[in-house]
C-alpha cells in the first residue's frame, strides 16, 4: 500500500503560527497537510470547502495576502508569515459583507457548497474594483464551479453588491478584505 | 481527503543552494515552484518525491527585464506576467498564452518555470492511484502497457503547456544551472520525444531564466482550443510567428502543441509561406501541411480526429491574423 492515497500519518507534527482572519493561531499539524486540511481539521474552520482537492473547482479558495488562492494546493507548513482570510472572516460579527447580503437576497446560493469559494474570490475583485464589467466578473470568477445555480444569480449578486459598495448603501461589514 | 504522500521540505534562499540540495539528494528530490502541477500529481501518486525543494524564498528567480530582448525569471508567477502591461505590449502572443492558462486562482500560484517543466498529460495517467490500479497501471507510472497505443514503445502523454509553443516560435532560450555549471539551450531542445522522458533537463538542474530575443518587426499569435473558456488545458494549440519583407514572408515559425508528447515544428508549412505573400491560397496550403504534422491520439478531451482537423482550422486563423 506504499502508494495508496491514504498513507500512514506522519509521526511528528510541525508547529506554525498562522495568521487567519487577522488573528495569530499556533497550530500543530501533520507536515504533509495542505492549508485546506489544516483549516478544516486542525483549526475546525470548516467554512472553506473541499471539492476536488486537485485545483479543478475553486471551492477551497481563500485569500492569501489579498490574492485568491486554492488552499488545497498550498502547504500548511508554508502558510506562516502571510495573511490568510477565510469565509469565517468575511463578515463582521453582526454585519454581513455586501456580497453576502446580495447573495441572500438574490438566491445566489442553492446547495451552498461553492459559495465560500465564490465569495472569497469575488470579495478580492470588489476590493480592487467596485465597478467591474460583467465580462470582468465572469473572467475573475472563472476559477469557481457551481453545479446548482447556472451562475446567472451569482453574477447578478456580485453586480448588486458592487452597486451598493459604490453607492455607499451597503455596510461593507467593515471587512477590509 | 486525498492526502499528499510524506516528504521532507526545504526552502533555500538562492538558486545555487537549490542546485546543491538537488545534487546531494539525487533524483528522489523535486523542485516545487507554485505546486499547481506537482501537488495534484503527488496526490494522485504520479510522483512521490522524498524531498521537496521550494523556490518560494528564491528572490533572484523572480522579475522580468524588458529591453529589446525580454528576460523572465523562472519563478515569476503567471498572474504577475498577466499584470505586466509592458510585456503584454511587447509579446502579445506570450501574454495570450499566459492569460489562457487554468484559472485566476491558479495563475496567482503557478509560475512560468513550472509551466515550461509541466508534466505530460493523458486520460489514463491523470487519475487517482485507485482508478489507475483498477484498470491496471500504464507504462508512464507503475505499469508496463500503454493503454492508448498498446504496441507502442513510447508513451504518448501530451505536452500541454500553453507558453511552450509560443516560446519556441519566438526563438526563446532556457538557462539551466546545476553544481556542474550553467548552460543555455534553445527552447525546443528542452523537450524529449517520449511522454515519460519529456524533458532533457536533468533532475539536478534548475531552470533559472527564459530569454526571448528582440522580435523586431515580427508579429506572433497564439491560438488555443479547449472545451471550456477556463480551467481546461489545450487539446490543440498553434503558435505562429511571421516576419515580413514588404508583403512577402521573410521568416516564419509555426509550432503546434497538445497534439503529442513533444511540441511539433511545422517545417513544410513554413516552407509553403516563405518568400510568398500571405494570400488565402498560400495560407490554406500551409494550414493543410501543418495538419499533416499533427498526430494526436485519443488521450485528451475531444476525439483525436477532430483535434487533427481543428489544427488545420486554427493554423489558418493564426496565419490570417498575421496577414492583416
Ligand atoms: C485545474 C488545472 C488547470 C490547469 N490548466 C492549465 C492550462 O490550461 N495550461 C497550462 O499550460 N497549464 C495548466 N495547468 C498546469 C499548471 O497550473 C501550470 O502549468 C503552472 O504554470 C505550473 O507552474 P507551477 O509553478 O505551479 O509548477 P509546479 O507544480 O511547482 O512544478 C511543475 C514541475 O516543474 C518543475 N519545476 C518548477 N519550476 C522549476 C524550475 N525553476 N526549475 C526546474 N524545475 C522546475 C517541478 O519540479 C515540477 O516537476 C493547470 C493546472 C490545474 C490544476
Ligand atoms: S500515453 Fe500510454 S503510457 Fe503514456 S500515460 Fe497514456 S496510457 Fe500511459
Ligand atoms: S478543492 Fe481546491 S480547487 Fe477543488
Ligand atoms: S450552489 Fe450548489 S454548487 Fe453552487
Amino acid at each position: 500500500m506504499s502508494h495508496a492515497t491514504e498513507g500512514a500519518p506522519a509521526l511528528s507534527k510541525v508547529h506554525r503560527v498562522l495568521s487567519v482572519n487577522g488573528e495569530n493561531h499556533e497550530v500543530a499539524f501533520d507536515p504533509r497537510k495542505t492549508l485546506l486540511e489544516v483549516l478544516r481539521e486542525d483549526m475546525l474552520l470548516t467554512g472553506t470547502k473541499h471539492g476536488c482537492e486537485l485545483g479543478e473547482c475553486g471551492a477551497c479558495t481563500v485569500l492569501i495576502d489579498g490574492e485568491p488562492k486554492l488552499s488545497c494546493l498550498v502547504l500548511g507548513l508554508e502558510s506562516d508569515g502571510v495573511d490568510i482570510r477565510t469565509i469565517e472572516g468575511l463578515a463582521q460579527p453582526d454585519v454581513p459583507h455586501a456580497l453576502q447580503t446580495a447573495y441572500g437576497e438574490l438566491g445566489a446560493s442553492q446547495c451552498g457548497y461553492c459559495s465560500p469559494g465564490f465569495l472569497m474570490n469575488a470579495s478580492a475583485l470588489l476590493a480592487r474594483d467596485t465597478n467591474p464589467s460583467r465580462e470582468a466578473i465572469v473572467e475573475e470568477l472563472g476559477g469557481n464551479i457551481c453545479r446548482c445555480t447556472g451562475y446567472l444569480k451569482i453574477l447578478e449578486a456580485v453586480e448588486l453588491a458592487a452597486q451598493r459598495l459604490r453607492d455607499g448603501t451597503a455596510a461593507n461589514g467593515g471587512s477590509d478584505v | 481527503m486525498m492526502r499528499l504522500p510524506t516528504f521532507r521540505y526545504t526552502a533555500p534562499k538562492t538558486a545555487a543552494e537549490v542546485a546543491e540540495i538537488l545534487a546531494g539528494e539525487g533524483p528522489q528530490a523535486s523542485i516545487v515552484a507554485g505546486g499547481t502541477d506537482l501537488y495534484p500529481n503527488m496526490k494522485r501518486r504520479h510522483q512521490t518525491p522524498k524531498t521537496l525543494v521550494s523556490l518560494r524564498h528564491v528572490e533572484e528567480l523572480r522579475g522580468v527585464q524588458l529591453n529589446g530582448a525580454v528576460s523572465i525569471g523562472s519563478n515569476e508567477t503567471l498572474s504577475d506576467l498577466e499584470d505586466n502591461a509592458a510585456l503584454k505590449a511587447k509579446l502579445p502572443a506570450l501574454w495570450t498564452a499566459v492569460q489562457s492558462i487554468s484559472t485566476p486562482q491558479l495563475r496567482n500560484m503557478g509560475t512560468i518555470g513550472g509551466n515550461v517543466c509541466l508534466d505530460t498529460r493523458c486520460n489514463y495517467y491523470n487519475q487517482t492511484w485507485e482508478w489507475r490500479r483498477a484498470i491496471d497501471f500504464c507504462m508512464k507510472c507503475d505499469g508496463e502497457t500503454c493503454w492508448v497505443a498498446p504496441s507502442s514503445d513510447i508513451c504518448w502523454a501530451v505536452n500541454s503547456s500553453d507558453t511552450v509553443p509560443v516560446m519556441i516560435a519566438l526563438g526563446a532560450t532556457f538557462t539551466l544551472i546545476s553544481t556542474r555549471g550553467e548552460r543555455t539551450i534553445p527552447a525546443l531542445e528542452m523537450f524529449g520525444e517520449d511522454g515519460i522522458d519529456y524533458l532533457t533537463k536533468q533532475p539536478d538542474e534548475v531552470l533559472t531564466r527564459i530569454d526571448i530575443p528582440d522580435q523586431g518587426s515580427a508579429k506572433s499569435v497564439y491560438r488555443k482550443v479547449r472545451r471550456r473558456g477556463s480551467f481546461d488545458f489545450p487539446v490543440a494549440a498553434v503558435a505562429a510567428r511571421v516576419e515580413m519583407d514588404g508583403d512577402e514572408v521573410k521568416a516564419a515559425s509555426i509550432i503546434l502543441n497538445a497534439v503529442g508528447p513533444k511540441p511539433v515544428v511545422c517545417e513544410t508549412a513554413v516552407d509553403a509561406i516563405l518568400g510568398k505573400k500571405l494570400t488565402d491560397e498560400v495560407i490554406e496550403e500551409a494550414a493543410k501541411l501543418a495538419g499533416k504534422g499533427a498526430k494526436p491520439l485519443d488521450n485528451t478531451d475531444h476525439i483525436s480526429m477532430w483535434r487533427k482537423k481543428v489544427v488545420v482550422v486554427e493554423t489558418k486563423r493564426a496565419l490570417e491574423a498575421l496577414a492583416q
